[in-house]
């Protein structure tokens, strides 16, 4: 269970996230909606650990962590991008391996099964060793999704995932989002879509533009 | 024929000492241009203000110029090359500079999305530098690299005006002495070879790398 309290994000004088207090369930999909500017993403990027806040307190599990220095073996927090940023120099698998290896020292087999069957389970396996410039836009985002699964994160992240997909696929992440909660996988998803969100949505939370 | 047959023996050795320069540059100055761009990407600003004023004094003279302050300058204070030394240590000066500049242009191409996309896998900046930046760097500068390579091999004719022996050098002893122009053809013909093949070598090179885009 991950624990926000008193977040408060400021960009010079300006006021991003005010206050803000979130518990996000385990095994739970917590949407974040609202408009442009009101800070979806700014929030996605201080739980991500790639903005530092001003005031506040992080908890996982109860305990106090910080996710912008959290650097120990332990993945906590996943990361699909709106634009993916797959590694153009690097196949599917080595994409999806990279991590594993390099940092959770997984061996190179054990970390090509990972890969092997996540792949396969995201409907990817004949993709595996094709770079990023062969992949269609919904395979690039399943591809970004089993990277970030295959670090096995505690919480993983969307960044407006349906902003590139034409519905067809739009249908397709949202059943992909919905499969990974029904495996137990703790979700996040900002997006100004909200039908979408509130088709996957266990929980949502509504962002104000300030002023 | 028999003329050919007679000078080729001091172009060839002329070669030898264009080729050697050219070699020993490229090995340095390469690493040293990464190093330095990188140097120049970082938030540190005295360091990026030094390399700037380096970069600004390499660029901005004439390499000409830089060889004889290296060779007839630097003994003032004390500093005594080698003429060969001399030589080198102002192409490597030189060249380094240029390939900072080439090098610094690449790192900034690199999308920040793609440092926070290893940062969100918890690579380390050295992991994220060797398997995603530099190889992507390195495919942005080649034609740019390949550039500088082989105005390298026509630099190195500079290094006459501290007296060394190189191809261009000898093409013009030859020339003095017999009154003809055909040295200088030859030259000009070896010249050529010797761009050719950096030119085939460069083409591998982008080719190799154009399995990913």
């Amino acid at each position: 269970m991950l624990e926000l309290k008193g977040i408060t994000k400021k960009f010079g004088s300006k006021t991003i996230l005010d206050n803000l207090n979130l518990t996000v369930t385990d095994g739970k999909i917590l949407t974040i909606v609202g408009p442009s500017g009101a800070g979806k993403t700014t929030l996605l990027r201080c739980i991500s650990g790639l903005e530092t806040v001003d005031s506040g307190q992080f908890l996982l599990d109860g305990q106090p962590f910080d996710p912008a220095t959290n650097r120990d073996n332990d993945a906590v927090i996943g990361v699909v991008f709106q634009d993916y940023q797959l590694f153009p120099n690097l196949t599917v698998r080595q994409n999806v391996t990279l991590a594993p290896t390099m940092v959770l020292k997984q061996s190179a087999a054990e970390a090509n099964e990972t890969a092997q069957t996540l792949l396969a389970q995201l409907n990817l396996a004949d993709q595996a060793d094709l770079y990023p410039y062969e992949l269609s836009g919904g395979q690039k985002q399943r591809v970004a999704i089993v990277r970030a699964l295959a670090m096995r994160p505690k919480l993983l992240c969307y960044d407006e995932p349906t902003s590139a997909l034409d519905p067809d696929l739009r249908r397709e992440v949202q059943q992909i989002i919905v499969q990974l909660r029904d495996e137990g996988i703790t979700q996040i998803v900002v997006t100004h879509d909200i039908p979408f969100a509130e088709a996957i949505a266990d929980q949502m939370l509504r962002v104000e533009a300030k002023s | 024929m028999h003329y050919v047959n007679e000078i080729l023996p001091s172009l060839v050795s002329g070669t030898g000492m264009t080729l050697s320069i050219f070699f020993w540059t490229i090995i340095v100055a390469i690493p040293l241009g990464i190093l330095v761009g990188l140097g120049m990407t970082t938030r540190f600003k005295p360091l990026t203000w030094l390399i700037n004023i380096y970069v600004w004094l390499m660029r901005g003279t004439p390499l000409l110029l830089q060889l004889i302050f290296v060779f007839y300058g630097l003994p003032i204070i004390g500093v005594v090359f080698q003429r060969y030394d001399a030589a080198l240590f102002a192409f490597i000066l030189n060249y380094t500079a240029y390939f900072a500049e080439i090098f610094r242009g690449g790192l900034q191409a690199i999308p920040v999305g793609q440092y926070e996309s290893a940062r969100v896998l918890r690579l380390t900046r050295w992991q994220t530098l060797r398997r995603i930046v530099i190889p992507q760097v390195v495919k942005i500068v080649l034609p740019s690299i390949g550039n500088e390579v082989i105005n390298l091999i026509k630099d190195s004719s500079l290094v006459y005006v501290i007296g060394l022996g190189d191809l261009l050098r000898a093409g013009n002893v030859a020339m003095s002495r017999d009154v003809t122009l055909v040295p200088l053809v030859l030259v000009g013909v070896i010249y050529l070879l010797l761009t050719a093949v950096c030119t085939i070598v460069l083409k591998r090179l982008e080719k190799h790398y154009s399995y990913w885009r």
